[in-house]
């Protein structure tokens, strides 16, 4: 006779009340994509630019001779620009697996068998992408202008440029939503992650070239609305008040990224689902 | 149709589903009452698209549905809070060992990580894979597959389960076991569940009541036992002659008749008549009967009457 009953019992316990599976998701996709080296690699890479600005700041605070190199709105803006070439790695590694290994595996009956819905799912799988994408934008220039601080040993800076801490907020913020749906989008297209890395990296290097080639016919920038890479530095730029490099509209720049994120949605909408019909 | 029992987990209404142009259920009305319940059907009858209106994958283009009292058009978190689903395609989330992903299941249906895990552990052993939990679910077998369904769709207790076609693709051995596994659920541990097959043993083996499927429609629904015995009598033929001549006179004279085995037919004769419109036939046509032996009317049985198979 076992010492222990192995067979099937009822549970009588609690249970979490309906809309936070989204933090499970979340969690655990965090916690996978923490597992893998590579990726970790990556993660260590893309804060060195921030030790390379720490750097600067400090000699900027504590060395005379060197305060040409002192920051200005300007710097954070080149810091999170800079930032931009990892996000974009970021973005496939962690991204192009989200949804489309999922629909690899089936698991998005197991998903929606569950209580939650389809927008909580995609919530959570946002949160994993929009988890990495904060971590190597909104953090490290956050922790910089903190940084700032405190090497110079005043709030003056912070005073003089008191937009530039929402501007970080509202520029990362922007390009996490921007950057996810898209890729979420392209994910829930295909089976295969690798396929969904290309497909992305095509989508980001066609609308630019093909904003290029629109540039060089017109020799006018304010088709920079094509490619939405393009509209993410416009936006940003008018954000941290630094020149325009475009000529386009802030409301058409505003239009194009609302554009590309409505149509991910719809195509989220369209393929996240239980059941997938064929007629 | 039977009449509607009333302590059912499911009740359907006047439901039709559409694929595009095809209809994958057209006006169906049934009621699924507590126990273990087999819906059974051919290949391609509607059974799994029921079973997704009801998870609410599908959304119906007329009727109305409820589970366990709750309306699936409103109220379809809360019934998938109380629902276990087996998918019948393999399913899993990749990347994960068992236990991992059985815990996560029942998290994702509310439980604590802490209970969550302590459950997969539990219901793993129950399953039969409580050796191989931490094995990384891609490297399991096609009935291991299937076992590792059964758990994720037990974790968090539900109050029903729904399993499509739960023995797909296991090896004999295998397959017992799970049927033994699922009948103990319906009869020892009181879970409501909900069978989706095409293989009627299955159906026989763990379910108590039945809802035949057929070209989208309700064919028939009831209980096994009584289905089975208000058939009337059932009598395996063998004639020497022409045999498929004699089956269309069989039929002619309104007795379904059925091919069992290469040269036996199964005769369906209602209720009291007893072989004799058989042997009145055989005679006026100058048929041999060879054999003609009564016999037990199985699921089989009311399946073929109820499809309309020859």
């Amino acid at each position: 006779m076992p010492i222990h009953d192995q067979s099937y019992r009822r549970y009588g316990g609690n249970r979490a009340p309906q809309g936070r599976a989204w933090t499970v998701i979340a969690t655990a996709g965090v916690k996978h994509m923490l597992r893998k080296r590579m990726f970790l690699g990556l993660l260590v890479f893309a804060w060195l630019p921030f030790v390379v600005r720490a750097v600067q700041m400090y000699l900027a605070a504590n060395i005379p001779q060197m305060s040409i190199l002192a920051p200005t709105a300007q710097t954070f803006r080149e810091f999170l620009e800079q930032q931009g070439l990892f996000a974009f790695f970021i973005t496939i590694f962690t991204g192009a697996g989200l949804i489309a290994n999922d629909m690899r595996a089936n698991a998005l009956q197991i998903y929606l068998s569950k209580p939650l819905g389809r927008m909580e799912y995609i919530a959570g799988k946002f949160a994993v992408l929009a988890f990495f994408l904060l971590l190597v934008t909104w953090l490290p220039a956050t922790v910089l202008l903190f940084v700032q601080v405190v090497f110079a040993g005043s709030l003056e800076f912070v005073k003089t440029n008191v937009f530039l801490l929402p501007a970080i907020m509202l520029d990362t913020g922007i390009e996490t939503i921007v950057l996810g749906m898209v890729m979420l989008a392209l994910s829930s297209l295909s089976k295969s992650a690798r396929f969904v890395g290309i497909m992305y990296a095509g989508f980001v290097l066609f609308t630019q070239a093909l904003y290029g080639v629109v540039f060089v016919v017109t020799r006018n920038s304010t088709f920079s609305w094509m490619a939405p890479q393009s509209s993410l530095q416009q936006i940003g730029d008018l954000i941290f008040r630094v020149p325009a490099r475009y000529d386009t509209p802030g409301w058409a720049t505003v239009l194009s990224l609302s554009v590309v994120v409505g149509a991910a949605a719809f195509l989220l909408e369209r393929r996240v689902r239980g059941v997938e019909v064929v007629t | 149709m039977n009449d509607l029992p009333a302590d059912t987990v499911v009740q359907i209404q006047n439901m039709s589903v559409v694929y595009g142009t095809e209809p994958a259920l057209h006006d169906v009305s049934a009621a699924f009452p507590r126990g273990a319940v087999g819906l059974l059907g051919p290949n391609g009858a509607g059974k799994s698209t029921l079973l997704k209106a009801l998870l609410g994958f599908v959304k119906p283009t007329t009727g109305t549905m409820s589970v366990l009292g709750l309306d699936v058009a409103t109220a379809s978190f809360e019934i998938r809070s109380r629902l276990g689903y087996m998918p019948e395609i393999d399913a899993h989330i990749p990347g994960m060992n068992a236990v991992s992903f059985v815990a996560y299941c029942g998290q994702l249906a509310g439980l604590p990580p802490v209970d969550a895990m302590q459950r997969a552990h539990e219901v793993l052993y129950y399953v039969g894979l409580g050796e191989a939990r931490y094995r990384n679910l891609e490297t399991y077998s096609a009935g291991m597959k299937q076992r590792i369904k059964l758990a994720q769709a037990l974790v968090h207790d539900p109050d029903l389960l729904f399993l499509d076609e739960p023995t797909n693709g296991m090896d004999p051995k295998g397959r017992e076991e799970m049927l033994d596994l699922i009948r103990d659920l319906a009869h020892n541990k009181g879970m409501n569940l909900i069978l989706s097959s095409h293989l009627l043993p299955d159906v026989e083996y763990t379910c108590d009541y039945v809802v035949v499927l057929n070209q989208a429609r309700v064919a028939t629904v009831g209980p096994i036992q009584e289905l089975k015995g208000t058939s009337g009598s059932v009598y395996e033929l063998r004639v020497k002659g022409d045999r498929i001549a004699f089956a269309e006179t069989l039929r002619a004279a309104g007795l379904t008749c059925k091919a069992w085995e290469e040269d036996i037919m199964r005769v369906f004769v209602p209720e009291d008549q007893g072989a004799q419109p058989i042997l009145n036939l055989a005679a006026r046509d100058g048929v041999q009967v060879r054999h003609l032996r009564p016999s037990v009317p199985t699921l089989e049985d009311v399946f073929a009457q109820a499809v309309g198979e020859e």
